[in-house]
This record gives C-alpha cells, structure tokens and sequence, in this order.
C-alpha cells in the first residue's frame, strides 16, 4: 500500500512539475481573498456547492416541520394543537369554550403545498443537483472551476433569491399559496377561489422564476463545463458515472425549465393581465367571469412536461451519486459503466415523452392514454437495469459498510420499493382508481423524496472530506442511517394500503366520510413515525455542523482511496483546485482490484499492454 | 416555561449524541482503525440482514394483515362491470412486482453482508458481463410487455364510445366549491344545453338554458338527495365544472375524472351491486361488524349503515375534503318509479316566473293535458257541492291577449276555451260569466274598457264554437277586484286575468 501510494504522488509531482507538500502555492494568491468575496459572493465551485447544500439543509429542515405539523392534524385530529400557536398565530383556531385548538384547513393546504415546493425545488433541485454538480464536475474531470464563475455565482443567489421571497410569502395574512405544488388553474389564477391564489400565489411564482433562473445559469455551466473542460485523456467513456448523471440532469433542465416558466408567464397574464389562457365558463363568487376559451389542462400539459423531467431531474444525480459511492466502498468497478450511462441516457430521453401520465384522469382524450402508458413503463426497463447492476456491483465486493455505503444501498432498496409501485401506477387502467390517492403519495415519496435523500445523504458523507478537510461522525452517521430508514418505510409503507383503499390525498379531514375514516390508527403511527423521522434528520444535521468545526481531520489526500480526481487535489482547498498542472488522465474511474492492485487512479498510466476503458 | 424545558431538553440530547459520536470515535482509535473497520463491517451486516428478515416479514404480514383494504381482495368488490378488469391488472402487477421485490431485497441485503471486508477479504474484477445485462433487459421488457398489453386492452375497452344503439342513462355532474349539483335528463332521455352566463345564484345554479327545449324536463336534485343509479344499467356521467378543477370520484366503481371548467369530461359505467347486496357482501367481513360509530357501542353496526359515496379527487380549495354525497344502487324498477316521481327544475321553480321565456309564448303539452284535468275538476267541485263552501269564481289560468290589446291569443287560449267549450257542451245547464280584470296601470276608465272587451273577445270565441249566448255574460271589472298588489310586477301580473263565474249550475 505503501509504495503504491508513493508511485501515484511521484506521478503527480512529475506531471505537475512540483511537490505540493513542499509549496503553499496560494500563498499570495489575492484572488477573491477577502472574507465577502471568499466566503459570501464566492465565484469558486467549492463555495458554492457548500452555500447550496447549507442553503439547501435549511430549506430542507423548514420543509420537514411543516410536514410534521400537517401530519399532526392528519394522525391526531381531536388533539389541541393550541401549543403551536405561538408559531402559527391565526392559523391555530382556538375553540373559545373548549380551548382545543385546530389547524385551519386553509393553512393546513398551504403547509402542504410549500412542503412539496420546497423539497422539490429548493432541497432536493438546488440542494442535491446544485452542491454536487457544482463540487464535483470541475474536480471529476479535472478543471480548474466552471467555465463561468460568474454564471455560477449568479445562480447561487438566484436560488437565494427565490428562496427569500418564497420565505416571504410564509408571513402573508392572506397566508402562502395553497392550491398544491403543482399549481393547477383555475384554483391558481382566481384569488376569488382561495385566499392563498392573491398575493401567496404572486409571490410563488415570482420566487420560482427566480428559481428557474438559477437552473439554467447553473445547467448551461454544467453542460458547458463538461463538453469543453475534460483534462487530457478524460474522454467522455471515461468520465465517472456523477458527471454523466449531472450532464444529462443539466440537458434535462435546461430543456423543461423554459417550459415550466413559460406556463408560468401565461398564468401570470391570466391573473393579471385579463387574458384566458387557461380559464374558460367560470362562474365564482357570483360572478360569471368574461373570460372564455382556455383550458385549464394546457397549463398541466406545460406544467408535467417540466414536472416529469423534475423528477428525474432529482433523482439522476443521485444515482450517480450512489454508483460511485457503491464502487468505491465495495471496492469494485461498477458493474456494466456503458449500461448506465445508456440507462441514464434512455432515462432522460424517455422522460420527455411520459409526462401525460400525470394526466390520465384529467380529461385528457383517452386514447391519447395508449402512448403515455406505453412509454412510461418502458422506463421500468433502464430503471431495472440500474437496479441490477447496482446489486451486481456488490456482488464479489470487499464492501466497507460505512455510513455513505450504508445510504447507497439504502437508496437502492428505496428506489426498488418506490419504483416498482410506479408500474401499477403508469399503468392507466389501475391509475383510474389508484389516481390521487395515497397510494400516490406513498409511490412518490419513497422513489423520488427518500431515495433522492438517500442519495443525498450518500454523497454528503462520503464527500464531506472533501468539502470541509473532516469526517462526520460514523456512529451518528450509523443512527441517521437506521433511524431515518425504518422510519421513512414506516410512514410510506402503510400509506399504500390506506390508498389502496381508495382514500384521497389532499383530504384535511377523512371525518365525512365512511369510506375514508376508519384509518385513524394507521394515521397515528405515521405521524409518530414521522416525528422520529424528523428527529433522526437533527441528528443528521447537528452531526453535519458540529463537524465542520470539530470532526476527525482528513489527513491524507484520499482517505477512501478512491480513483476518481478529486482526491488528487490538496485536503486545503485552493483557488484552481491542482496546484501547478492538471492531472492527465489515462484510464477510467472503476479500476479496483485489478491486476492485484487494490485501486488504480485515473491519472495513473497503463502498464503495458493494459487497457484504459473496460 | 414549558418552551424553555423542551429547548433545554433538546440541546441535552445533542450533547448526549455528540458525546456518544465522541466516544465512540475515541474507542475506534484504541482498538486501531483497521480492526475497527472490519467489526464494524460485521456489525453493520448482520443488521442489514436483519432489516432485510424484519421488512420483507413485515412487508408480507402487513399484506396479509391488510388484504381487506385491498381492491379486489376482501369487501371492497367493484360495484361496477369494469371495476374487475382494474383488479385483474393490480393483480398480476402485484404478482410480478412482488416476485422482483423480494428477490432483489433478498440479493442486495445478502450481498452486503457476504460481501463485507473482513480480514484478508479481497473483491473480483468483474466489470461487465454482456449474456448476463441482455437476460436482465430482456425478463423487464418481456414482463412490461405483458402489463403494457393488458393494461391497454382494458382502458380501451374502458373507454370505448358508446355505440349508437346502446341505451344509456345520461346524468350530469357538475362540482363547484364545495359540493356536487347532479342533474338527470328527464323523459327525453336528453340533457339541456346549458352556459355559465346564464347562472343565476339560487335561481338557476347551473345555468340551463330554457329557450333549449331539451332542458325543460330536466331534474336536478336536491343537496341532500341521494344519486340514484339502476342496476345493470350503463350510466354516461357527463362531468363538468363551475369554478375550479374538481373530480368526480366513486371509490367503490373504481372510476375518477376530473371536473373541468369549460371542457366537459365523461365516463361510462355499469352499477353492477345494488346498496343492499353490496351490503349483504359486507356483513360477512368481521371488521364491517363493528359498531359504526366507535364511540358509541350501541351503534349499528359498519355494514348496516353502509353507502355508496361520491368524492372530490382533486385540490380545489380550503372545503376540498368535505364534497360527499350519497349514492343508491336500485334494481331498475325500483329506479323507474324513483325517476318518475322526480320533478322537472323548469316546471317546478321556473315556469312563469320572470326568468321564463316561453311565460304567455307558449304551453307545453303537459300543461295542456293537466289543465284540463284541472278545470274540469274545479268546475265540477262546485257543481257538485252542497254545501256552498266552494267557490263560484274559477280563475281561466292559460287566456292570453296580445299585450296593449283587446285581441286573443288564439293560438295560446284556444286550449283552455276549447276545455271550457266541452264542460258546457257536457253540461247544459250551466251558466257563466266571463269576467276582465286589469290592474291599475293608466286610468280607471280606460281599463274597465280595456277588460269589458277582453272578456267579449273570449266570449266571441266560445259562441263561435257553438256554445248558445243566451249561457255567456261577458263583464269587465277593470282594476276594481284586484287579488294582489299592484306595487310590483308578480303582483299586477295576478291581477290581469280573465275569470269564470259560475252563475248557476
């Protein structure tokens, strides 16, 4: 081990025309030194992938307690929940003779509809795409940043942006949007129909072009960064399977993106501007509106063709993540590099074609149906092959079940368990009953909420050396990872059979009616579950914080060794990341065990007669 | 206080973590950090094998556990003729999901324990296997296929037009926030057109369209009426929605669409169970046995009180969860007397009011034939009575007169003076006055004139039918004996008419 750590740094040094040990080469180095420029309105990937995964933990903790305040009125609606009124304030109706206080449902809507927007977008968009696509395309193949900075920097604090406003639109009187992340109109444009469709909806809309915008500055940088930065020898056959996850996440973006913001624009005129875009024969609050001609469903069609793309969008990048986290840790190449990048590839490409799956019940023309169905269980295929490789890649490993480990082979479990559910529900004929049920809530939770976070979650530990020059804490790592796994099947398991019972999502109460009320014990075990869920995630993020300060210190350059470039770069993060040259590449990511060696980086030069790809 | 405890609570417990983080860090040191790693490999396997054993019993039993909230599996049947073909596809999915579902959980959960680093542990170089990714496409695809073609074949079949000479009952919903107004065709079988821009809150909340025939016999039921369906009778529900996006959803026929502003949607289906059988399928399930209310031990049991419900499938406001209402499954001829006894809107709450537009245009076959019952009725009362109770003044509902003129609306009046002309052919006794009455618009002379030649003209008419004059007194009252007020427009409406008096019978 020894001598092969030796070889691999003379190379480094040869290529580099320096030691690295012996030279602070940064010293001097006044680019971006003083503290506003380094730390707050930093142009560095490194910065930035840490100001959007910090902004994104943030986001991400708001998200959860709102689910957990909704969840209470769901498992315990006869119970007081007069003690968050100090939070809440009006929202908490206090009975005057009882002293019981309840949610009202119209906020009780509104927590629910910023739940969804928020971890879609702000977490699991921003805060999963964002921090590693920013942290890791420049290291993984080997740039000195983003092809712009600026750009780069710009769309961190569009997000911030977005993210202000949006946390505006919390303190509302008329409270925050609360027609549904999805945002259908006519309930969206008419602040006759809600009061969360005034001044919430307006600014919901502001802080998710805002929002868009920062995608695409950061997508357009990512892809560009990608086609035009790759070191010497890092073709694209040999780029880590991270980097063509967040390639074709970013080509997804970029191409859905505009879309969203442009049925956003139309619904803007609607509301403001008297056009009919998507209204039509509306009669509401006594009045019959003199807008004639649109149709509502046009805004779904725009909506799911960003909306679908979305989650694959979300749940891309952490595929990536997890098969280089699973080959690392388990000490093989993964298993069959070309068929995942074709799946991911034959995934993205499929995922414009599927997005009317979400509309099978719309009103849609059925036979439109016959295609929507036919392509999204084709999906199924590429989603199978990733599983299957994913298991093989443990097959005949020397696995290391360390905690990023641990949350890569849970985010397969996840991704089996949610996926699987997603044929009954592609499927059009059993999406007649299964549509708008829990059954939905439970599918998507666990194929794109849990198993998005899992992956997350994956490449936080795993990285997190290279983020911060510390380990988080594994035995804390050990207790987020069982924790969050138990308690995440055990609140979407039971929310399948409450769907199979035909109940709706959505519903405040089940109270009216027969069919639907009579889950109340299933109820409060979920919400029991998911307070503890919510817990685990506090531990998740006190051992996060505390270790940026305190945690064990990295003190060698590539302390999992892995063979990817980013563990070629100095534990002290520098402007331009290598000091001197570029590493060169000579071979692919996956080189473990082979030919006796444990692991063969990738600036690291064949042998002869060796082959550099696979 | 009680905000200071909790807060105080919780940086306890992160001391307490951050302690445990600490220590065991600390004893991972002192074992050395490579014996660590492989306990630890040990450790973190077997709970992972554990998990695996503890979920998938878990995943089985609570299947089991649950198999009667299931559809398709315990009571909840389909009420409906297509509901089966859904089951039949959740079925086999859940067949074949099932399958990969254990076996993958099985490999990735075996795997990561028999495959953890132990001492002197090394892993294969195996990095691709080309026969072994074709059979894994292939078996995804194959089994897609099948699910594709069955599922397809049912929404098709689901969906399919309906046929010319198909008979169907045509019902329509419409939801609004936050409820459901149902509406049935009436005997045409025909539902009437209808435009938001003619709703009138409280008057005409759906908007019908009256100068549309079709939507004159048309029944809409009340709030808290049940939607009757017929057994073993297709139903096109025709969907549509006032303000928002709603969806009409019927868990128990396994049918959901939704409800768009402007575009309307469809369904068709066929109520296979009445209430009472589906009820009788029920009692037999042990958790439908008891009591309806759990509060309340005394109260009948789940199956009893069983109904079919309708509900809203999607977000459309702060009341979105609270849209039911109740739906009876009949045999059909319980249905058919059901539908007869229902009353038409139109004839019920709008006919000759002031939003009617055929009010003095034009009388309707059944009003004709009612009519005529009912003045033969009224007349005959006094004729046969005794007692003197009974009125000699009868009022000639359906005379008309040309507005600003003395001349009659032949083509209106003629059916009630053509009655008029049968009961004194049958009767040739009797002998009446015609009575005029205006109101008191313009002034009193001109009015008795006005209503002495109305009642002549009606007079004319029933002599030129044969009716001999010596039986026919034409008198005008002018605004003299009004029977309402003359302040406002209904009033003075039931002040100008034309009256018979029974002079002697």
């Amino acid at each position: 081990m020894a001598h092969l750590v030796s070889q691999e740094e003379d190379i480094l040094i040869k290529e580099q025309g320096y030691d690295d040990h012996f030279h602070e080469h940064h010293h001097g180095d006044k680019y971006q030194s003083s503290f506003i420029f380094h730390y707050i309105f930093s142009m560095d990937h490194k910065v930035i992938a840490r100001q959007f995964l910090v902004t994104g933990i943030i986001w991400a903790i708001i998200g959860a307690a709102m689910s957990v305040i909704f969840r209470f009125q769901l498992g315990f609606p006869e119970e007081s929940l007069a003690w968050i009124k100090p939070l809440l304030g009006k929202w908490i109706v206090v009975d005057p003779t009882t002293g019981v206080g309840k949610l009202a449902p119209e906020f009780y809507y509104a927590l629910v509809t910023m739940h969804g927007t928020i971890i879609v977008f702000f977490v699991l968009t921003a805060g999963l795409s964002g921090t590693f696509s920013n942290l890791l395309i420049p290291l993984q193949i080997g740039a000195r940043d983003m092809a712009s900075p600026f750009l780069n920097m710009l769309s961190y604090w569009f997000f911030f942006l977005a993210g202000i406003i949006m946390f505006y639109s919390l303190f509302l009187s008329t409270g925050p949007f609360s027609g549904g992340w999805v945002a259908y109109p006519p309930l969206s444009a008419l602040p006759q129909a809600s009061s969360g469709s005034g001044t919430g909806m307006t600014l919901w809309i502001v802080s998710l072009v805002m929002f868009v915008v920062s995608v695409l500055l950061g997508g357009i940088n990512y892809i560009t960064t990608i086609l035009n930065l790759r070191t010497k020898g890092m073709s694209m056959w040999r780029m880590p399977l991270p980097i063509w996850a967040f390639f074709v996440t970013a080509i997804l973006g970029l191409l859905s993106f505009p879309v969203l913001a442009s049925g956003f624009f139309m619904l803007v005129f609607d509301r403001s501007l008297g056009t009919s875009f998507f209204l039509s024969d509306i009669f509401i609050a006594g009045q019959a509106l003199d807008r004639v001609g649109g149709s509502p469903i046009l805004f779904q069609h725009l909506f799911w063709f960003l909306g679908h793309p979305e989650v694959y969008i979300i749940i891309l990048p952490a595929m990536g993540i997890v098969s280089e986290v699973m080959s690392v840790h388990a000490r093989k190449p993964i298993f069959g590099y070309r068929a995942m990048v074709y799946s991911i590839m034959a995934i993205g490409f499929l995922s414009f074609l599927v997005w009317a799956h979400h509309m099978f019940m719309a009103g849609v023309n059925p036979f439109l149906s016959n295609f929507f169905v036919f392509f999204t269980l084709i999906i199924a295929v590429p989603s199978a092959i990733k599983v299957f490789n994913w298991i093989t890649t443990l097959y005949g490993g020397n696995i290391r079940l360390n905690t990023p480990m641990l949350f890569a082979i849970g985010f397969v479990s996840m991704f089996i368990s949610g996926g699987l559910t997603g044929i009954y529900l592609g499927n059009s004929a059993i999406d007649i009953q299964m549509h708008d049920t829990y059954f939905v809530v439970a599918h998507f939770h666990i194929v794109m909420g849990v198993a998005a976070f899992f992956g997350m979650f994956a490449g936080v530990y795993h990285w997190y050396p290279k983020m911060y020059g510390r380990f988080m804490n594994e035995t804390l790592g050990k207790v987020h990872f069982w924790g969050t796994i138990i308690c995440a099947y055990a609140i979407f398991w039971p929310m399948h059979y409450i769907g199979m019972a035909g109940v709706p999502r959505r519903y405040y109460s089940f109270d009216t009616f027969d069919a639907f009320k009579h889950f109340g014990e299933m109820n409060k075990v979920i919400t029991i579950f998911a307070i503890l869920a919510f817990f685990f995630q506090l531990v998740f993020v006190l051992n996060f914080f505390y270790s940026i300060w305190f945690g064990r210190k990295m003190k060698t350059k590539n302390p999992w060794h892995a063979n990817t470039l980013e563990w070629t770069t100095p534990i002290e993060h520098i402007h331009g990341n290598w000091p001197g040259n570029i590493p060169t590449v000579h071979r692919w990511a996956y080189d473990y065990n082979k030919d006796e060696r444990e692991y063969v980086q990738q600036h690291v030069p064949l042998r002869e007669g060796e082959i550099g790809d696979h | 206080m009680i905000y200071l405890i909790a807060l105080a609570i919780i940086v306890l417990l992160a001391i307490v973590l951050i302690q445990i983080g600490r220590i065991s860090d600390l004893s991972d040191r002192i074992k050395g950090e490579e014996v660590a790693e492989l306990d630890n490999n040990t450790t973190q396997g077997k709970a992972m094998v554990a998990f695996m054993v503890a979920f998938l019993v878990f995943c089985i039993w609570s299947a089991w556990h649950y198999k009667n909230v299931m559809f398709g599996f315990g009571p909840l049947t389909s009420a409906s003729e297509h509901g089966f073909e859904l089951d039949w596809i959740f079925l086999i999915t859940l067949i074949f999901t099932g399958i990969v579902f254990v076996i993958t959980h099985i490999l990735l959960f075996w795997y990561s324990y028999r495959y953890r680093k132990v001492k002197g542990s090394t892993a294969k170089f195996f990095a691709h296997d080309t026969k072994l990714e074709m059979i894994w496409t292939a078996i995804p695809a194959v089994v897609m296929t099948i699910l594709v073609a069955n599922g397809l074949v049912a929404w098709n079949r689901i969906f399919k037009p309906i046929g010319p000479d198909q008979k169907v009952i045509n019902i329509e919903a419409t939801g609004y926030q936050f409820a459901w107004d149902i509406r049935y065709p009436g005997p045409d079988g025909k539902l009437g057109n209808k435009d938001y821009r003619n709703i009138i809150p409280g008057v005409n909340d759906l908007g019908l369209d009256w100068n549309d025939e079709a939507a004159l016999d048309d029944i809409i039921l009340a709030g808290s009426d049940k939607i009757v369906f017929a057994k073993d009778s297709t139903v096109h529900v025709r969907i549509t929605a006032k303000d928002v996006l709603h969806n009409f959803y019927l868990p128990h026929f396994r049918l959901k669409m939704d409800a768009v502003p402007g575009i309307p949607t469809s369904f068709t289906f066929r109520p296979i169970k009445t209430t009472d059988e589906y009820k009788e399928e029920l009692r037999k399930y042990p958790e439908f046995q008891t009591p309806s209310d759990p509060k309340d031990p005394t109260s009948p049991p789940r199956w009893e009180v069983f109904q079919y419900e309708l509900a809203c499938a999607e977000l459309c406001g702060k009341g979105h969860y609270s849209m039911r209402r109740i739906v009876d499954v009949v045999p059909r001829s319980e249905y058919d007397t059901w539908i007869k006894g229902q009353k038409s809107f139109y004839f019920t709450n709008i006919r000759n009011t002031k939003y009617d537009p055929w009010k003095g245009k034009k009388l309707f076959a059944s009003e004709i034939e009612s009519r005529a019952v009912e003045l033969k009725s009224d007349i005959d009362a006094f004729v046969n009575d005794n007692s003197g109770s009974v009125s000699r003044t009868i009022l000639l509902k359906h005379i008309f007169y040309n507005t600003g003129s003395s001349s009659l609306n032949d083509n209106l009046s003629r059916y009630e003076l053509d009655n008029l002309v049968k009961i004194l052919n049958d009767k040739p006794n009797l002998r009446v006055e015609l009575a005029g009455h205006t109101d008191s618009v313009g002034d009193a002379a001109s009015n008795m004139t006005l209503s002495q030649e109305r009642a002549q003209k009606a007079m004319d008419y029933l002599i030129a039918k044969g009716i001999s004059s010596s039986r026919l007194v034409a008198k005008g009252y002018g605004q003299t004996e009004p029977i309402d007020t003359n302040d406002t427009e209904e009033g003075r409406e039931k002040n100008r008419r034309t009256e018979l008096r029974i002079l002697s019978k």
